[in-house]
């Protein structure tokens, strides 16, 4: 595991019992804490990237965190451009990977 | 009725929004995110309690403080989730509800003063290989460390310039992560220059030199490398981080032949100065100082009557600079002088605070030949991946020296970040390429009507009942 | 002819990079301006191939497309209107298909099923208007054309007898036979400088932008308010939908027409006419993010007509000017019959409405 979520025993802020809540990410059930962020689940659950750039097809997930960037998007439950960093997650919410076609306009093309 | 509207709730925000009350002023104290504290109090939702989570924080009784009391305050209403998406004549345009949401009910205020507190975010240079998944800005792995809880990765290279890079990896080791090393563009020489030139000046700010110490012994402590002069100019890896090239680089971020390290990493944080989120202001007209940030008087007043600035936007100073100015700004948005009792201290803090900040921008300023560690395929325009030959191309082929054609030509920064990350780099790339190596339009990529993205429906629907008067 | 350009700012800085690129014939009924259109789009297909062939790959894409538009009436009469249109403008020889609304939906599927009738104009095309404009100076450039930007014209030089021979600059004089002035709506400035006295106003226009998505939008859609707008004599706000792809995957939708001077500011009910309009059109569209809104300035005629050839007043002077939201479109074509008129040789279609000195131009000033 490398990116992952701080091991509650070994935190040192002292976290109390959290709240367990279950989503689907693309396609798989994924275990997640109330609070945090679709981004914190995906990453708590060493996901680092979800979503295929348009142009080239390469992996990416969150960059900036603050909302600043626009790399995290995904589709929640229908709903495309959502930044994954800003979004809470809520149970039962439907996370899908923008996977968009390369798209064939006359730009530079590896 | 609103009298004094304040945007963002950071450590300026809020100091203005306490000081605009403090006036008698009713005060609403808008955030996008849906806690207050901004990124520097960036925290665990409610949901997510803990029992010590001061210890990931600087100042952290100061935030409850002026946080509580504005929570239990009948005249100040704070909105959460509130996204400002436009600016025009005056009125403020919101959106609340849940991030890149649907349906979020508009609002629209037309406030007596409005303080601008929108603060900055990190700036990553282009580095090849940036754009592979485990790369973060600084910023951002800080944001996910006190945020989130959550260690971006085990073994985490920290790069940049400027002293913020200290508290990022702080907080990666409190998240417990290993900190490979923290490594420092500019050079010693130069650092010590700059933070000597005049030493009087620093102890005008112990409180500055209090909280660099204790990050250096938090790093001691540790054993975090730490290494000035050297910059990440590669980043390796197939489909996420593996390995970073470390460079020795000379004092304008040359790469030094033959000062390669290749160094295993899965995650790597840059932050490279700081870039302000200045598109609300532009929107209302405000000018920008030659450095392109909010330009303000010794009021913190703007260009624009009755709209105030305060924090990172008007230049980087840290925590304790955003507050002083927060203050004054709200004092003044209130309708309180300058000479008032109440910001004797304020106004004192902010100036010594202001002389550090200069000092630390010049000791840690971006180094003209940067662009050294590029090589044609490395992207720079994240969101269109628009590498950096593609953008020399276009200003070779069309000889243009007009921003927004080469843009338009490239698609560089046209995408869903709307030039955010790239602009400025971008803009650099583009004028070394340009005839006569710079570019001659008055525009910049500063500029962004639409402040975050908004749902057609929303626009569409969004009525404007809601004006306040 | 020994050719030099001035531009104050870079090229293709102002209108040119702030419209749509549209290249249409669906918006403009029988007349002289629809033979300019019909004349300047056969100008364009062979020009954008002879451009990719001179300027070579590594230029940027010209994105010429020539996807064709659908005009969709909303209610029966406007589809009658439409028709009538329609019918008019196929008695010149324009290709105007009615369409029922299934055969509408099946053309463009994401149409509201609410509209009443549509047209569809195989001829319609769209190019991304500052590249197009970047690959025209290149080739100029190429032929032997000297560019001047950032170089603002400060005023005339004449001879002992008055007559103009070129101009001040703000970087020394150029001497020149003639002097033609194309500076879209900013062109009425530059003419007075000049002695010239030209009446082409600003009218604003603001588009939004949209994300990335999958291609849903398969031509340039329009509702019938469009064509009435952009024949429009009003000053105040009027908004009509005109929607498309770009070749990027995002949506431009638009448009706007007001007459507010050169005030670049993102007015927020205009941008929520716009996008009221655009669902009502293609109610898919409700959920798209909505991510830049930018705006620019029309260069308008009193009587909408561009103005082109010699200022009857100030020997030398000459204007191509005053195309409104059609100087893309219209560019090549003007270009042909400027020249035409300069060598004093004959144009290859009618010239007269479009000349300075006409007289819906003057006399009302």
């Amino acid at each position: 595991m490398m990116a992952r979520l701080v091991r509650a025993a070994q935190d040192p802020i002292g976290p109390l019992a959290p709240t367990r809540i279950t989503l689907t990410v693309d396609g798989e059930p994924v275990e997640g804490v109330l609070g945090q962020t679709l981004a914190g689940v995906m990453l708590s659950a060493d996901t680092v990237a979800w979503r295929s750039t348009s142009f080239r097809d390469k992996p990416r997930g969150a960059f900036c965190g603050i909302g600043v960037c626009f790399d995290c998007l995904v589709v929640v439950n229908g709903q495309r451009d959502v930044r994954a960093c800003q979004r809470r997650a809520a149970p039962g919410d439907v996370v899908e990977f923008h996977r968009d076609m390369p798209l064939s306009t006359p730009e530079e093309r590896p | 009725m609103t009298e004094v509207l304040v945007i963002g709730s950071g450590p300026a925000g809020l100091a203005a929004a306490c000081a605009a009350r403090a006036l008698g002023r009713r005060v609403v104290l808008l955030d996008a995110s849906d806690y207050v504290g901004g990124q520097y109090w960036r925290h665990l939702p409610p949901e997510r309690p803990a029992r010590r989570e001061a210890v990931l924080h600087h100042g952290w009784s100061r935030f409850q403080a002026m946080s509580q009391a504005l929570e239990r305050d009948p005249l100040c209403e704070i909105v959460t989730s509130a996204h400002v998406w436009a600016i025009d004549a005056g009125r403020v345009h919101v959106m609340v509800g849940e991030a890149d949401g649907a349906g979020r009910e508009a609002r629209t205020y037309a406030a007596a003063a409005v303080v601008f507190a929108t603060g900055a975010f990190d700036r990553a240079l282009p580095i090849p290989g940036w754009d592979l998944p485990g790369v973060f800005t600084a910023g951002g792995a800080q944001a996910l460390a006190k945020g989130e809880r959550v260690a971006v990765g085990q073994r985490v290279v920290v790069a940049g310039s400027g002293p913020f890079l200290l508290p990022v990896a702080s907080s990666l080791v409190q998240a417990g992560s290993t900190v490979v090393g923290v490594y420092e563009a500019s050079h010693l020489a130069h650092l010590a220059r700059q933070w000597t030139a005049r030493p009087w000046q620093l102890l005008a700010t112990p409180a500055k030199l209090l909280e660099l110490a204790h990050y250096a012994s938090v790093h001691v402590k540790n054993r975090i490398p730490y290494a000035t002069g050297r910059a990440v100019t590669a980043i390796h890896g197939g489909q996420r981080v593996e390995s970073v090239t470390i460079s020795a680089i000379d004092e304008t971020w040359r790469p030094i032949p033959g000062g390669d390290v290749v160094v295993a990493a899965d995650a790597v944080c840059l932050g490279h100065g700081f870039t302000p989120r200045v598109e609300l202001p532009i929107a209302a007209g405000c000018r920008l100082d030659a450095r392109r940030f909010v330009q303000v008087d010794e009021h913190q007043r703007t260009s624009v009557a009755a709209f105030y600035a305060a924090g990172e936007i008007t230049g980087i100073g840290g925590v304790d600079l955003s507050l002083s100015e927060g203050t004054i700004a709200g004092h003044m948005a209130a309708g309180g002088h300058l000479e008032d009792r109440a910001l004797r201290d304020a106004r004192a803090r902010r100036d010594a605070l202001r002389s550090f900040a200069e000092r630390l921008e010049r000791a840690h300023r971006i180094g003209e030949n940067w662009t050294d560690w590029l090589s044609d395929e490395t992207i720079v325009c994240r969101c269109e991946e628009v590498s950096v030959g593609r953008l020399r191309s276009v200003a070779e082929t069309s000889r243009s020296s007009g921003l927004r054609s080469l843009k338009l030509q490239s698609r560089a920064g046209l995408g869903a970040c709307q030039g955010r990350m790239c602009g400025r780099s971008v803009e650099t790339i583009l004028a070394a390429a340009a005839p006569g190596g710079h570019l001659i339009d008055e525009s910049t990529t500063d500029r962004r009507p639409i402040a975050t993205p908004i749902r057609l429906a929303e626009l569409a629907f969004g009525n404007d009942k809601s004006v306040e008067k | 002819m020994d050719v030099t350009i001035v531009d104050r700012g870079p090229a293709a800085g102002g209108t040119s990079a702030a419209g749509e690129g549209n290249l249409l014939v669906s918006d403009k009924g029988p007349g002289a301006e629809l033979e300019l259109a019909k004349y300047s789009l056969d100008l364009w297909r062979s020009l954008v191939g002879s451009l990719e062939d001179e300027l070579g790959s590594a230029f940027a894409p010209v994105e010429y497309d020539p996807k064709g538009g659908v005009v969709a009436a909303s209610s029966a009469s406007d589809a009658e209107a439409l028709f009538r249109f329609a019918e008019a403008q196929r008695g010149v020889g324009v290709d105007a298909r009615t369409l029922s609304v299934a055969e509408a939906l099946a053309l463009e599927p994401e149409l509201s099923p609410a509209i009443a009738a549509a047209v569809f104009y195989p001829h319609d095309a769209q190019v991304q208007p500052a590249v197009a404009s970047e690959a025209l100076l290149a080739s100029a450039r190429a032929a032997g054309t000297r560019v001047l930007t950032g170089t603002a014209i400060t005023g005339a030089l004449r001879d002992s007898g008055g007559r103009l021979i070129g101009v001040t600059t703000t970087n020394g004089s150029i001497s020149a036979d003639d002097v033609v002035v194309a500076a879209g709506p900013w062109s009425g400035d530059v003419a007075r400088l000049l002695g010239g006295v030209l009446h082409v106003g600003p009218r604003k226009g603001l588009l939004l932008v949209t994300t990335r998505m999958a291609h849903r939008v398969l031509h340039k859609v329009y509702d019938t308010s469009y064509v009435g707008a952009v024949q429009s004599d009003s000053s105040a706000l009027q908004t009509s939908s005109v929607i498309e792809s770009t070749a990027a995957g995002t949506v431009l939708i638009g448009s706007s027409r007001q007459d507010v001077g050169f005030d670049d500011r993102i007015d927020v009910a205009v941008l929520r006419a716009i996008a009221a309009n655009a669902i009502r059109l293609m109610p898919f569209l409700a959920d798209a993010m909505v991510m830049r809104a930018y705006g620019g300035f029309r260069p308008f005629s009193r009587d909408h007509l561009p103005i082109i050839g010699p200022d009857l007043d100030v020997p030398g002077l000459w204007y191509a000017t005053g195309h409104e939201g059609a100087g893309i479109g219209l560019a090549p074509a003007t270009a042909e019959l400027l020249t035409a008129l300069l060598l004093g040789e004959p144009t290859s279609i009618a010239v007269e409405a479009f000349l300075p000195g006409r007289a819906s131009l003057v006399g009302t000033a």
